[in-house]
């Protein structure tokens, strides 16, 4: 009611504040831009006061008392994109509106607040805050499983990476709260360092159609956002308290938010796991605990006109990796291949003891936004991430305890983006953004660096824009240019250094010699210039919508493509770097065909992509050391084409009964070679039956059937290894290439919310993966030679939102 | 505007303080893991045959290089001990000590074929299984014979035929391994 009698004292103080005859009357109706249904209970408030007005059904408002001339018109709905719209008043005005409505029903991902599209053309999967929490004590990537055509890349089960229609690791790009995330995403073993609790909804970009992230997303990107506190006097939050059989442990996640109707706000979130050794359905996981404390809090000011957020995050984590997946040499491969079982297996512990990963991860970020009147907002951004990485092995004597890898990862970030959306018709965005980074490995690890010291500096200049050519079809085009310094200073050893031919091609570069230890200290600089452009359109024809997309995308060989030399244990590969590699240039073209209402919906979505010098490890030969033979890796470039297809559909049988299908395919091929691209991710198959009664309690129950076909297109990398056996040495071919069979899971979800409390809700969860507690392996999980993957898991989890 | 400028002032500032100690080249790191070269001594009253393999650029493209200083005599008994260095440390580092501390998380593996009889293992660890840094080789009539000796570290001591020196149950992982051709005359 208070708020109510301000409403009515600020109207009628405006009206008295205005000399001129503002008795004028705005009328309008708010439509779906796709089928232009009138939608009901959307706010129109005029910008800058708080005058306002909510539609009717039949998608009318009425706002009085105005004065001739431009206004701006703030235009919100709980399923739509929030706009901004100029209107000029002159005497009694009538005007129609209409919104992006986003019923994203086709898969089971719903997306509820008004989170609006990253891009007009591209392709895209959401998950909204419900699917999220549902994931609370897992990861990013496998939550993000739940997008049709994205898979995770995964070492073992604490740590995995998300495969976007095929690819992963540099050419997907990051995006936490506004800012990429750095955190030595080269490597295949390195999760993203970030506590799935901080979001409150996910995109997933498939492709390079989201410029202003980044010109080299050749995979996608995936956009992390938190949730957008209230602008009203409010304090309010989330805990969740989750726990599982296998791993025997569980999480605990609180966030709380305190908010004012001024617009200010300041908000607080931690995250705490803890698990021990995984089973599966045979064994215990040896050494696969893990250990995570996260927290994160931020204030701003959030006003329409301008504000600004501050916001840290801090993730700690400590990964225990299979002890058997630790090995010597090729021959200790061939017998973890030719065994069925892990060549380790202990009772269950908590402990984690080497090998293990511990990830420390701070990121702090500005920002602030101020819009001008008939022009946009413009928006500028400070951020600083500091990123440090210890691998530690099994060592002897004094080694123990030491990491074996060391690294820091620095990185400064500065954006700012000039958003011109007052222009009927038409929206641009044009950006600027610079980053300086340096990246320090330890010295005192007393084992050769992996990737060495190098700062790079890089700036970046796009302009997109889209513009709405018909009532239903809106068309987009953007541009971006990147630049790349990259300065580094590495150690060779003398020997590798004249085998990779660079006594010939980069003897300038040498700027040491260490007689005493063999190696050079060398200098390499690169200059790298890459152009990317996204050009799309997008049509809606009643229930249907169409879009197509082609995009450019550039990306510069990562550090760890150009420096990479040495020995890589769990995968008994010597793998090396090339410093002449060069760019890649990926060529992509998506379509999406969707039928967005009715009982039936569904969305096809092909795409193909070509990529010029693809760059992927191959294996070039045999190398013997002291520790016996090992098969070497080299990163190569040839030109590549990925063609693949996503496609969902769900039936709504009755209010309470509904059933959704996913299938993902992906096929990639090396033009030059004609040979398979490895670690392509099998056909998957998903098909849900899910039962909800909303009006009771929001009762769910949701059987799952998870398919994955086994992958037959691979490269035959298979090679010969020297294996020490009681009757001496003899030669064994190692299976490496062939991935392994598919397998079907099933799994099961139920929830119920209870009003128990005044003023606060509790969801119950129990679900269970791998009901049948099936032995499986995947192809994408790289201990896939050592172990089974998890077996049967109950869960059970209490949300409280209060 | 004056919350830019801070920011940019943020901005500056840190890229100063960060950027200041650029010029320094990074420190060389000796690699502590590496095993780069292995002796054998084997002896027998005046006799002694030095056995060696050594790979001076460790996991680096260069192969090691096998040396054996004589030939051994028939049907004799020889001590064997086992030296492991890493000598792109200077001086060289010697790993054997380290092998014999945590003796309980090593087993060095004698596989022999052709002219040599019997191998068995001298030291043991606490747990009074065997580590072999010492070890004692029987020669048969004479031939030619190979001796490959594998280090293998956390290996199933208790496994079945291990301590035997049977590597087939073994596990752990290979730290270093190394075949010598011998002539027994």
């Amino acid at each position: 009611m208070k708020q109510l009698w301000f409403a009515i004292l600020c109207i009628a103080t405006t009206l008295v504040a205005s000399a001129q005859n503002c008795s004028f009357e705005l009328k309008g109706q708010v439509t779906d831009f796709h089928d232009s249904t009138p939608l009901y209970s959307a706010l129109v408030q005029v910008a800058g006061t708080r005058v306002e007005a909510y539609t009717d059904f039949d998608g009318n408002f009425t706002i009085t008392g105005l004065c001739n001339g431009d206004i701006e018109l703030q235009i919100s709905h709980p399923e739509c994109e929030t706009i901004i719209k100029p209107v000029t008043i002159s005497g009694n005005t009538t005007i129609t509106i209409t919104l992006e409505h986003h019923l994203e029903e086709l898969s089971e991902i719903v997306v509820s607040g008004n989170k609006k599209n990253e891009t007009n053309s591209g392709t895209e999967g959401h998950i909204n805050a419900n699917t999220i929490q549902q994931y609370s004590n897992s990861n990013l990537a496998t939550a993000l499983k739940e997008v049709t055509g994205v898979s995770s890349l995964s070492t073992g089960n604490a740590i995995a990476k998300p495969v976007i229609n095929g690819m992963h690791s540099s050419r997907v790009l990051v995006i936490n709260n506004g800012v990429r995330l750095q955190d030595q995403e080269w490597g295949v073993e390195h999760a993203p360092n970030l506590d799935i609790n901080t979001a409150d909804h996910i995109t997933v970009v498939k492709g390079a159609a989201a410029l202003q992230y980044g010109g080299d997303a050749i995979g996608g990107t995936i956009i992390i956002d938190g949730s957008s506190p209230f602008v009203k006097d409010s304090l309010y939050g989330k805990t969740i308290l989750s726990g599982s059989s296998n791993g025997r442990g569980g999480s605990l996640t609180s966030s709380l938010i305190k908010s004012y109707n001024t617009g200010w706000y300041v908000k607080g979130q931690g995250t705490f796991k803890y698990f021990g050794d995984y089973e599966a359905p045979d064994y215990v996981l040896s050494n696969t605990g893990s250990r995570e404390k996260d927290f994160s809090a931020g204030f701003g000011l959030r006003k329409l006109e301008h504000g600004f957020n501050f916001y840290y995050s801090y993730y700690n984590a400590q990964i225990g990796i299979l002890r058997a997946s630790h090995i010597g040499s090729a021959g200790d491969l061939v017998n973890a291949l030719e065994s069925d079982k892990p060549l380790y297996i202990r009772d269950f512990s908590y402990n984690i003891n080497a090998p293990y990963q511990r990830v420390i991860h701070h990121l702090a970020k500005a920002d602030y936004y101020k819009r001008f009147s008939g022009l946009g907002k413009l928006d500028v951004q400070y951020a600083f991430q500091n990123n440090r990485r210890r691998e530690y092995d099994t060592r002897v004597g004094d080694d123990k305890g030491k990491p074996s890898m060391d690294m820091v990862l620095q990185t400064h970030s500065i954006a700012s983006t000039l958003h011109l959306d007052a222009f009927s018709g038409y929206k641009f965005s044009i950006g600027i953004a610079g980053n300086y980074q340096k990246n320090t490995p330890n010295p005192d690890t007393g084992i050769r660096r992996l990737i060495p010291d190098y700062t790079e500096i890089s700036g970046a200049i796009f302009v997109t824009g889209e513009h709405q050519i018909t009532d239903k079809t809106i068309i987009d085009a953007g541009v971006r240019y990147d630049y790349k310094n990259l300065d580094a200073k590495k150690f060779y050893q003398k020997s590798r250094w004249t085998e990779r031919g660079y006594n010939e091609d980069f003897s300038d570069i040498i700027i040491g010699d260490y007689d005493s230890q063999s190696q050079w200290l060398t200098n390499p600089v690169y200059n790298f210039h890459t152009l990317s452009a996204t050009l799309g359109i997008k049509s809606v024809l009643g229930k249907y919508t169409l879009a197509a997309n082609a995009s450019l995308a550039s990306r510069a060989p990562n550090a760890a493509e150009l420096f990479s030399d040495g020995l890589h244990h769990s995968a008994a590969v010597i793998e090396l770097g090339d410093l002449r590699l060069q760019q890649e240039i990926s060529h992509k073209l998506t379509t999406e065909l969707r039928k967005h209402s009715g009982a039936f919906t569904f969305s096809l979505n092909p795409y193909v992509n070509y990529i010029n010098n693809f760059i992927v490890l191959q294996p070039t030969g045999i190398e013997t050391t002291t520790r016996g033979t090992f098969p070497v890796w080299e990163y190569m470039q040839n030109n590549t084409l990925f063609l693949g297809v996503d496609t969902d559909a769900s039936y709504t049988f009755t209010d309470n009964w509904t059933y959704n299908t996913g299938l993902a395919y992906v096929y990639a091929q090396n033009t030059e070679t004609n040979t398979p691209i490895i670690n392509i991710p099998a056909t998957k198959w998903s098909n849900t039956v899910s039962y909800t009664v909303p009006e009771w309690h929001n009762l769910y129950f949701g059987l799952k059937s998870e398919t994955v076909f086994t992958q037959t297109r691979y490269p035959n990398n298979d090679f010969t290894a020297e294996v020490v056996t009681n009757e001496g040495t003899i030669s064994k071919e190692v299976h490496i290439s062939k991935p392994p069979k598919g397998y079907e899971l099933l799994h099961f979800d139920s929830r119920i919310t209870l009003n128990s409390f005044k003023n606060s809700e509790m969801t119950l969860g129990v679900s269970v993966q791998n009901i049948l507690n099936t032995s499986y392996r995947d192809y994408l999980n790289r201990q896939r030679f050592y172990a089974d993957d998890l077996g049967r898991n109950f869960n059970l989890s209490i949300i409280l939102t209060y | 505007m004056k919350n830019l400028k801070i920011l940019a002032f943020l901005f500056i500032a840190t890229l100063t303080i960060t950027s200041c100690s650029d010029d320094d080249n990074p420190e060389i790191i000796n690699e502590e893991e590496v095993i780069t070269t292995m002796n054998v001594t084997l002896a027998s009253g005046s006799q002694t045959i030095t056995l060696q393999s050594r790979d001076i650029d460790g996991d680096g493209p260069s192969e090691p290089v096998i040396t054996v200083s004589g030939n051994l005599a028939a049907n004799t008994t020889y001590n064997g001990t086992i030296e492991l260095l890493n000598e792109t440390e200077s001086p060289a580092e010697v790993i054997t000590e380290e092998v014999e501390e945590e003796g309980t998380d090593h087993q060095f593996f004698y596989l022999t074929s052709g002219a040599i009889s019997t191998t068995s293992y001298v030291d043991y660890d606490t747990n009074n299984h065997p580590v072999g840094i010492e070890f004692s080789l029987v020669t048969g009539d004479a031939g030619t014979a190979s001796l490959q000796i594998v280090l293998r570290h956390q290996p199933e001591k208790s496994a079945s035929g291990v301590s035997n020196g049977d590597i087939t149950n073994a596990g752990g992982e290979t730290d270093f391994t190394a075949t010598f051709p011998i002539t027994v005359e």
